[in-house]
């Protein structure tokens, strides 16, 4: 049985208070928040470990090795990949895009191909598109989202075709929170001979995820969104794809023979990590997802649909209020607007109860275009979050609207 | 608290905002979009000579940007172009506290967005599109 309030006292940030009141808190989809076991693995690591790894031979070095050579193995076995030389760290979701775009796309994208992206991409998953289809003539192409926030698979099997080079979507939606059938779509990208691409920074944190059977090529993802620190990501890739690409910064590490005029590469995965990488981060992520797996990530993902839905539901309540996305198999994502109250507005009235929310655009300018909005309130829920926190949501959504519709 | 934001002549230019809409004939014409969270201002003017006749916005945005816009067409009506450029010149100065606001003058209700940083933008966004213009139309 999944018991929340265990969960909770495992976040020391839960237990703060914002402006007198209990922190609520409803960014997730921002940043996670951490538990202590991800806290204590980074100060073990600086109080015990601290060293540059791969290079030194002392003990320090090789303690540190182990620790970042295993958090590799966790997260890789976290997200069912068979083979750890697959995982390359990066900074996050947006660096191992780019990373694809620069290495894979810059050497494959010819005038002519096509990448086929969708309406509802964060910008990290369409501005280095952008760049690569710029640079090499490709073009890009977008499957529509449908009204109900699901993509047009019909569109998508008609817009997949001989020239589709890549196929590139969001796995879970950062304000539909619409599940995207990325299944399916690798299934059209192959058939096409092309490639697919799944960006999960909103779906690896939230749902089981296991590249084979989601059957991509590669897959993108956040540390900091799924309990662990800040500077630290993933990419996982096919390892033969990964032999095949370019490198995508030079230096220190991802080398093999290095000469004044030339050089040859490294091994992977480490052809692709140039540079000290972020040892601590990386080891803490590995913690982040030990505390994951010892959870269980279909527990989790039990516990976010059911509160999801409890959600979606109370704020469907709300009077004149406008829902975003599907109704059904979403995940904790709840975007909305209400007719009188601008949404900075409301997270600004909503931050003096202690309830923290999102408003903007989400890094998804054209997907506001879609939906005729230049920006929405969100709460987006995680693990710890409880439907009381929801109910204080509702009723603080309640006071504010009071506040704006009061003479002053 | 959040009256100390969300004060009365702020909520009075929200819900009855002066001089909004499209400007016909107009001389000068700017979009701007506040790229931090989306919002939108287009403002507009006309001149008499070295005057702006007329100034007016359109836009979505949050109750500060839209309150500031308002306030930013009463305050530029009538100016020369030069002293367009000062008042806007000494708004922005206002906004990162490096002057004091006028007492008992409605920009004075903005004071409290320099309480929270993260809209101060949505505040000067108005402001900007109009300097802007100015550059663009100046020959």
């Amino acid at each position: 049985m999944y018991d929340v309030l265990k969960v909770r006292r495992d976040f020391p940030i839960l237990e703060r208070e914002v402006n007198g009141r209990p922190l609520v808190y409803l960014d997730n989809a921002a940043t996670s928040q951490k538990p202590l076991q991800v806290i204590r693995t980074l100060s073990r690591y600086y109080e015990r470990h601290n060293a540059n790894i791969h290079r030194g031979v002392h003990r320090l070095a090789e303690e540190a090795t182990g620790l970042y050579e295993e958090a590799r193995g966790k997260v890789a076995r976290f997200i069912g990949a068979p083979d750890p030389r697959g995982l390359v760290f990066t900074r996050g979701t947006t660096e191992s895009i780019n990373l694809v775009a620069h290495a894979w796309g810059r050497k494959n994208l010819r005038e002519g191909d096509e990448v086929v992206l969708t309406e509802a991409e964060h910008h990290s998953n369409l501005v280095p598109w952008q760049l690569a289809a710029r640079d090499t003539g490709a073009r890009l192409r977008f499957i529509p989202v449908l009204d109900d926030g699901t993509l047009d698979m019909e569109a998508a099997e008609r817009l997949i075709g001989p020239r589709t080079r890549l196929v590139g979507c969001v796995h879970a939606s950062n304000v539909l929170g619409t599940v995207n059938p990325v299944e399916r779509l690798a299934e059209l990208a192959h058939e096409a001979g092309a490639l697919m691409l799944v960006d999960g920074a909103q779906s690896a944190p939230h749902l089981p995820v296991d590249v084979t059977s989601l059957g991509c090529d590669f897959f993108a993802a956040s540390g900091h969104k799924m309990l662990g620190p800040t500077g630290v990501g993933f990419l996982w890739a096919r390892p033969e794809l990964l032999e095949e690409m370019e490198p995508f910064l030079g230096g220190g590490e991802m080398i093999r023979e290095v000469r004044l005029e030339r050089s040859t590469w490294n091994e992977i995965p480490y052809k692709f990590e140039a540079g000290t990488m972020n040892i601590a981060q990386a080891i803490g992520l590995g913690a982040a997802v030990d505390y994951l797996g010892s959870l269980g990530m279909e527990s989790v993902r039990e516990h976010e649909r059911r509160l999801g839905a409890y959600a979606y539901r109370r704020l469907a309540g709300v009077e004149g209020i406008t829902l975003y996305g599907p109704a059904e198999n979403r995940t904790g994502v709840v975007a909305f607007n209400l007719p009188e109250v601008h949404p900075h507005d409301l997270s600004q009235l909503l931050d003096q109860e202690g309830v923290a929310i999102r408003s903007g655009h989400h890094c998804c300018q054209p997907l506001m275009r879609r939906l005729g909005v230049v920006a929405t309130a969100r709460a987006s829920l995680y693990l710890y979050n409880t439907e009381e926190e929801v109910e204080a949501l509702v009723e603080a959504i309640a006071r504010a609207r009071e506040f704006f519709e009061a003479p002053a | 608290m959040m009256r100390d934001l969300y004060g009365q002549v702020i909520m009075d230019h929200y819900r009855r905002p002066r001089n909004r809409g499209e400007l016909e004939d107009a001389d000068l014409t700017r979009h701007l979009l506040n790229p931090l969270c989306g919002d939108e201002v287009t403002v507009y003017a006309r001149f008499e000579g070295d005057r702006v006749a007329e100034a007016s916005f359109t836009g979505r945005g949050c109750s500060i940007s839209q309150a500031s816009a308002s306030m930013m067409t009463e305050r530029l009506r009538g100016k020369s172009r030069e002293e367009a450029e000062a008042e806007i010149s000494r708004f922005k100065r206002m906004m990162t506290g490096e002057e004091e606001f006028p007492e008992g003058d409605d920009l004075a209700a903005l004071k409290g967005v320099i309480q929270y940083p993260s809209r101060i933008r949505c505040a000067t966004l108005a402001w900007e599109a109009f300097q802007k213009g100015l550059e663009q139309t100046s020959s």
